[in-house]
């Protein structure tokens, strides 16, 4: 007997309320497949694309060892983004096709990469901030209702949190260091505390495709949730390390146990997600840069292959 | 795994196993695109072990995998659901017999 779409959505979302995995080829609706390539192919994407601006700073790393741990995080990335889209690959992408859609500017990437990295305290901030925000967004992620980027997640996480704590480190030591390392901190950490806090997305009242993704448990937090979460563990180690919040509004709410912030300029985030951030374009044009200059590269490997096959 | 029907410009997608110390199983770790086996090699041990996550490493072109599939699960693996008596704990012991498995 033949189910008909409805029966099976219906199979499908008892199937996830039971908290059972969707595998590649178990039947799923064909939106939960296309939300899962658009948020899946993005975050690959900003792996990929998170590698230029810390690569901006491995030449100039101010030690041999931070050089190494730069170099090693920035492979990170780039495996990160391997994993990622081998595992969107499963629900019958291309990687091509994601890779071009990404440089053609049909595919997003995350807006915190539009930012510039502008002194080597940035490397710390990022470390620090962007990859403390992709944590909390990735360890939720984990949980998700498909099998492929669940796994996926799981194995990131674990390196996220040398990234993590990398860049907390660096900039614990500068602000022992001297006044202008101090300044250099705090000014790394006055540039990106917002953008850090933009990488959960808009608001749940302003976040269209919120609710269908939390149906299907590719969501399992809303975005102010994960935002919150994030701010709770992150503030906490600024004053430790004698770091101040860019955000005069902040304070500690003893009765609900959690920090309360300012307003957050989404008309900046807008504007930045449009493609009219600081380095837009030069990502843009960095990344389809290395893909035309590495085709050599891929075309030796290929005769390589090819000539080897007989 | 991969289940693209789309023409594709890329390379081969194979699909990576490995082994996390000698005596355990090799797992699936997850899958990668590399022109020829060596390639491929390479690329999982640079993928799939920077931090000595694996041993040993396998890995196998994706299109010569061959699995079960989701629709047939109940009636593929019948077979198995009426036989108790594959267990030990089928059987009973008379009382007073002192039996360690």
């Amino acid at each position: 007997m033949i189910a008909t779409d409805t029966e099976r959505e219906l199979e499908f979302q008892a199937k996830i309320d039971r908290g059972e995995v969707i595998e590649p080829k178990d039947w799923m609706p064909e939106r939960y497949r296309k939300q899962l390539i658009r948020m899946m192919s993005q975050h690959a994407h900003s792996e990929v694309v998170g590698m230029l601006p810390e690569g901006n700073w491995i030449t100039r790393a101010p030690s041999l060892a931070r050089k190494a741990i730069l170099l090693a995080k920035v492979q990170d990335e780039g495996g990160h983004g391997l994993y990622i889209y081998s595992a969107a690959e499963t629900l019958g992408i291309d990687r091509g096709e994601m890779i071009d859609q990404l440089h053609t500017g049909k595919a997003k990437y995350s807006s915190i990469f539009n930012y510039p990295t502008l002194n080597w305290a940035d490397i710390g901030a990022i470390g620090w901030l962007v990859d403390g925000a992709a944590i909390v967004n990735q360890t939720a992620l984990a949980k998700c209702s498909y099998g492929p980027y669940s796994r996926a997640m799981i194995r990131i996480c674990k390196e996220e949190n040398f990234h993590h704590k990398q860049g907390y480190q660096m900039l614990a030591y500068m602000m022992r260091g001297t006044k202008e390392q101090q300044e250099m901190a705090q000014d790394a950490m006055n540039r990106f505390w917002w953008p850090a806090l933009m990488m959960f997305g808009p608001s749940d009242t302003d976040s269209p495709n919120s609710a269908e993704l939390m149906r299907w448990k590719v969501k399992l937090h809303s975005n102010d949730d994960l935002r919150q979460r994030f701010i709770d563990r992150t503030v906490p180690q600024a004053e430790a390390i004698g770091l101040k919040i860019p955000d005069p509004k902040m304070k500690f709410n003893e009765t609900t146990r959690h920090y309360e912030h300012g307003e957050i300029d989404w008309q900046e985030f807008k504007n930045v997600v449009s493609g009219n951030g600081p380095c837009n374009r030069e990502r843009l044009r960095a990344r389809v840069k290395a893909d035309t200059d590495g085709k050599w590269v891929r075309d030796a490997a290929e005769a390589y292959a090819k000539k080897h096959m007989n | 795994m991969s289940e693209s029907n789309i023409p594709t410009n890329q390379w081969k997608l194979w699909e990576v196993f490995t082994q996390k110390k000698s005596g355990l199983p090799h797992e699936h770790a997850g899958s990668l695109r590399a022109p020829d086996a060596e390639m491929a090699l390479l690329n999982a041990r640079d993928v799939y072990s920077r931090r000595n996550e694996a041993v040993s490493i396998w890995v196998v072109p994706s299109e010569c995998m061959v699995s079960s599939t989701p629709e047939d699960v109940g009636s593929f693996f019948d077979p198995a659901n009426d036989k108790l008596y594959r267990h030990p704990n089928f059987y009973k012991t008379p009382d007073g017999v002192k039996w360690t498995s």
